[in-house]
Parts: structure tokens; C-alpha cells; sequence
């Protein structure tokens, strides 16, 4: 299809790969912020074929992973309940709980329904006045304003009988913690398109003022990856540190307005605990105040669960890019897609999951085996 | 959840004062709201996150990264045949 075909060009990616090498004097450490990106790069092997130029860190941002362990166990009260009609995105069902996943309550006869938007929930709650329906709001920038209508759109409709539960998280702070956290290695960050179509690229000024790093705004097509790197690369190299936008044909400056003056009115900025790495200051969107009404963590009184991480997954340093997905000793052994130990196995987007589905085996020191098949062809593939 | 791929709008209709669209994603199509974007039109791309529509993929933009790729590789071709003639 139109702009993705065209972003995966095999001569074109030649041409950026031989640019980077000509740049790069040494290996340079970046961090792809996002899940989607570090599928991107496993999927067509540009860690492989730019091992001497680059070591990515794969970073936090997958909503599936790093949502807390404490709202899983949230939802699964929740979707037990007789009344209940829980509607969740598909990749939440089988995210591991203390003891079981959505998935299980699914089976063993709760109402646990899977939605592609939010307002499909909206039009349950309409179609049954006589249950409860609940939709489990989670994500980043992207998802956040299809979730802020659910609540509006509930609200002009006079529905007494939905509610949300909401764990939204932010990526800017997630960011910061990286670039400030002890033993960090990251030198650039590729940040997230999609994000900054909401949210606008103003918000990485700050960052980059404070921890002296390139960001750069990068799309998710191989063209666009290792376009995102070339910038990064150059202005390491010159010793430069600047906010640069590689994803223009989507990115604007100032993001979706109307989505923000939205969000703005429907959340507000909380603290987040995230899977596997603790709390961050101001992470997380909650419902604000004057929406609380809609918040299913009151309305089913579920806001003092409290469980701790079980000890076997180290997803917290694979999420902070501390641990490689193959380095882990559970990995591909004890955890395995089917049978996930923790939520970096379990989602589309997580780095657990990409080196599994990628056949990315080998631990640290034997990374980068030679790929027979060429650039060009990985590239394609 | 979060992976939001261009879509084709191919129709746009008002259910009860919002305004929603039918996409085109190659082949498969998804009905998407359109309460982010007031100004999109039939045949223009745009990116969908959850049912919902939220930048529009500017085709110039697209174009001008793709020449762009295109020029620096000439150019690059050209100056190491340049290189190449001079060394010899
Ligand atoms: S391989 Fe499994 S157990 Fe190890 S960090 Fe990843 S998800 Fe956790």
C-alpha cells in the first residue's frame, strides 16, 4: 500500500545504511522509545546490518508491558463480576495477572470482550442498560484520546452504566527516568511518530535541553528507522545534541490540538507505577476530577489492591534496555509466547516477544551472527 | 493496540453530530472516527489509533523524504566516481 511500500525500498535503505557507515566513527548507542519501532527493527534485522555502527536499546514503550501488575489484577476483579461486561484491546487478554489473565476469567464464563475502539464499548453500554460495562483504558499518547471520547461521548449519552478503567502512561517522563537512571548507556533516542502526532514534538525541548541528548522523531518503516538513525548518528558525531523530526509526513509541531484541548479536559497528569520498573513521577494520565463519575476503579472499589512482581521475569531491565531478551535465563525456556512469564513476552510490541518471533536466540557477545540472505533482502523481508 | 498504520478514507458520514469514515487499509476496510480531524476528505491518508483517525500522512511531505533519499544517493554515487577518478 501507498506510503509503506514505498517506505521500504530496498535500493533506498542501501544508500541510508552506506550513509550511516560513512558517518559513524564509532558504535553509538541509541534507544528506539518505542515497541512498535523494536519490532520494526528486529523484523527487518537493522540491528544486524548496521551491528557496527549501532547498538540499539530497546526502551519502555509498550502499553501492553508496562502496564502494572496491580491493574491487571484491577481488571480481572472487575471482569468476574457477574454483571459485568469488560471490554478490553485484544493484546490485554492474556497479559498475566497474579494468578491467572483475562483470557482464563474469559473462559471460565466472564463477559470479557474484545473491542477495536473504545466507542464500540460505549455502544455496548447503550445496547445493555441492564449491565455494567466497563473498558479497560490503557496505553500511551496514541491511545488516549480515542479513550478521553469513549468518556465524553458516554457522558452526552447519559450512560450511567459505563465507566473505564484507566492506567494511561506518558512517554516524556519515561524518557527522563531512562536518561537519568544509574549505569544508563543511552547517547540518542529515536523518539515515537505516533505519539507526536498527538502530542506534537515540543515536548522533547525540554528533554533535550536537560540530559544534552539528540532526540529524534522517528517513523516506523525501515526507510524512516534508519533515516531517524542518519540524523542521530550526525549529530553525535559533531557533537551536536538537537531535536529533529524525521517523520515529517506525519508529524506536526504542535501534534492533534483538538485531541489535546480533549485530553487536557478529561485526564490529569498522576504518578504511574510501570511493570517491572516502579513508579515515575507525573507518568500517567488518571480521569480528572470532574470525570470521576466514569472511573470504574471507584465504582467497583478496587483502588486498594496492592501485589508484588513475581521474581522470575526481569522484564524491568529488559524495559529499561539493562537486559537483553535472550540474556534473561527464563527466556525461550520457562517463557515462551505461548506460555509467558511476563507481559514483554506476551505483546505484539514487546522486546521479549520481537526476539522470540525473530529467532533472536543467541545471548549478549553472540548477537550479531552474519544474515545470509543480504540487506537488501532483509530489508524486504 | 498502539501500532497505527495509513489508511485510505474512502467515505465519511455524521452518526448522531460525529463524524466517522470508512478506511481503506489495502483491501480491508474499518469504520474510524473522525472527531480529531475536522478537515480531512474522501482520498487523503491518515493514520488510525484505536478506531480513531489522528494525523494526516501529507503526500508532499512523503514525496520530499523519498527525493531527498533519492538526490543524496546520486549525489553520493556521483562524488565517489568523482573520488574514484581522481585516485586513479
Ligand atoms: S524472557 Fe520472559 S521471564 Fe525473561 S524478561 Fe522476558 S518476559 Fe520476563
Amino acid at each position: 500500500m501507498k506510503y509503506l511500500t514505498e517506505f521500504r525500498d530496498p535500493e533506498l535503505a542501501r544508500w541510508l545504511l552506506d550513509a550511516i557507515a560513512a558517518t559513524a566513527s564509532r558504535r553509538w548507542t541509541l534507544m528506539e522509545v518505542c515497541g512498535g519501532q523494536t519490532h520494526a527493527i528486529i523484523r527487518h534485522g537493522l540491528d544486524q546490518l548496521l551491528a557496527d555502527q549501532v547498538e540499539f536499546i530497546h526502551g519502555p514503550g509498550c502499553p501492553v508491558c508496562v502496564t502494572p501488575l496491580e491493574t491487571i489484577d484491577r481488571a480481572l476483579a472487575i471482569a468476574a463480576r457477574p454483571e459485568v461486561i469488560f471490554c478490553s484491546f485484544g493484546d490485554m487478554l492474556r497479559v498475566p495477572g497474579s494468578d491467572t489473565d483475562l483470557f482464563t476469567v474469559k473462559a471460565r464464563g466472564g463477559d470479557v470482550r474484545v473491542v477495536y475502539s473504545p466507542l464500540d464499548a460505549v455502544h455496548l453500554a447503550e445496547a445493555h442498560p441492564d449491565r455494567q460495562v466497563v473498558f479497560f483504558a490503557v496505553g500511551f499518547e496514541t491511545t488516549a484520546p480515542a479513550n478521553a471520547l469513549a468518556a465524553v461521548t458516554a457522558r452526552r449519552r447519559r450512560l450511567a452504566n459505563f465507566s473505564m478503567l484507566v492506567s494511561h502512561v506518558l512517554v516524556p517522563p519515561a524518557m527522563s527516568a531512562v536518561a537519568t537512571a544509574p549505569g544508563n548507556r543511552v547517547e540518542a533516542f529515536l523518539a515515537a511518530g505516533h505519539v507526536c502526532t498527538v502530542m506534537g514534538t515540543e515536548q522533547y525541548e525540554p528533554l533535550v535541553a536537560a540530559h544534552r541528548m539528540p532526540i529524534v522523531v522517528t517513523g516506523f518503516e525501515p526507510l524512516d528507522l534508519l533515516d531517524g538513525v542518519r540524523h542521530a548518528v550526525a549529530q553525535l558525531e559533531a557533537g551536536r545534541a538537537e531535536l529533529a523530526n524525521a517523520y515529517r509526513r506525519a508529524v506536526q509541531p504542535e501534534g492533534n490540538p483538538a485531541a489535546r484541548a480533549i485530553l487536557a479536559e478529561v485526564f490529569t497528569v498522576c504518578d504511574r507505577a510501570w511493570r517491572g520498573i516502579g513508579t515515575i513521577p507525573d507518568s500517567g494520565w488518571r480521569l480528572a476530577d470532574a470525570w470521576r463519575d466514569f472511573d470504574a476503579e471507584i465504582r467497583f472499589d478496587v483502588g486498594g489492591l496492592t501485589v508484588a512482581e513475581p521474581a522470575a521475569c526481569r522484564s524491568g531491565a529488559v524495559l529499561q534496555g539493562l537486559l537483553r531478551p535472550p540474556d534473561c535465563a527464563a527466556f525461550g525456556t520457562s517463557c515462551t509466547p505461548r506460555r509467558p512469564l511476563g507481559a514483554t513476552m506476551v505483546s505484539a510490541e514487546g522486546a521479549c516477544a520481537a526476539y522470540f518471533q525473530y529467532r533472536r536466540l543467541a545471548p549478549a557477545g553472540r548477537a550479531h551472527t552474519s544474515d545470509s540472505a543480504g540487506p537488501a533482502a532483509a530489508v524486504e523481508a | 493496540m498502539c501500532l497505527g498504520i495509513p489508511g485510505r478514507i474512502i467515505e465519511i458520514w455524521d452518526d448522531r453530530g460525529t463524524r466517522m469514515a470508512l478506511v481503506d487499509f489495502g483491501g480491508v476496510t474499518r469504520t474510524v472516527c473522525l472527531a480529531y480531524l475536522s478537515d480531512v476528505t474522501v482520498g487523503q491518508y491518515t493514520i488510525i489509533h484505536a478506531g480513531f483517525a489522528l494525523t494526516t500522512v501529507d503526500e508532499d511531505a512523503a514525496r520530499q523524504t523519498l527525493a531527498m533519499f533519492r538526490e543524496l544517493g546520486l549525489l553520493d554515487e556521483e562524488l565517489g566516481a568523482a573520488e574514484a577518478e581522481v585516485g586513479r
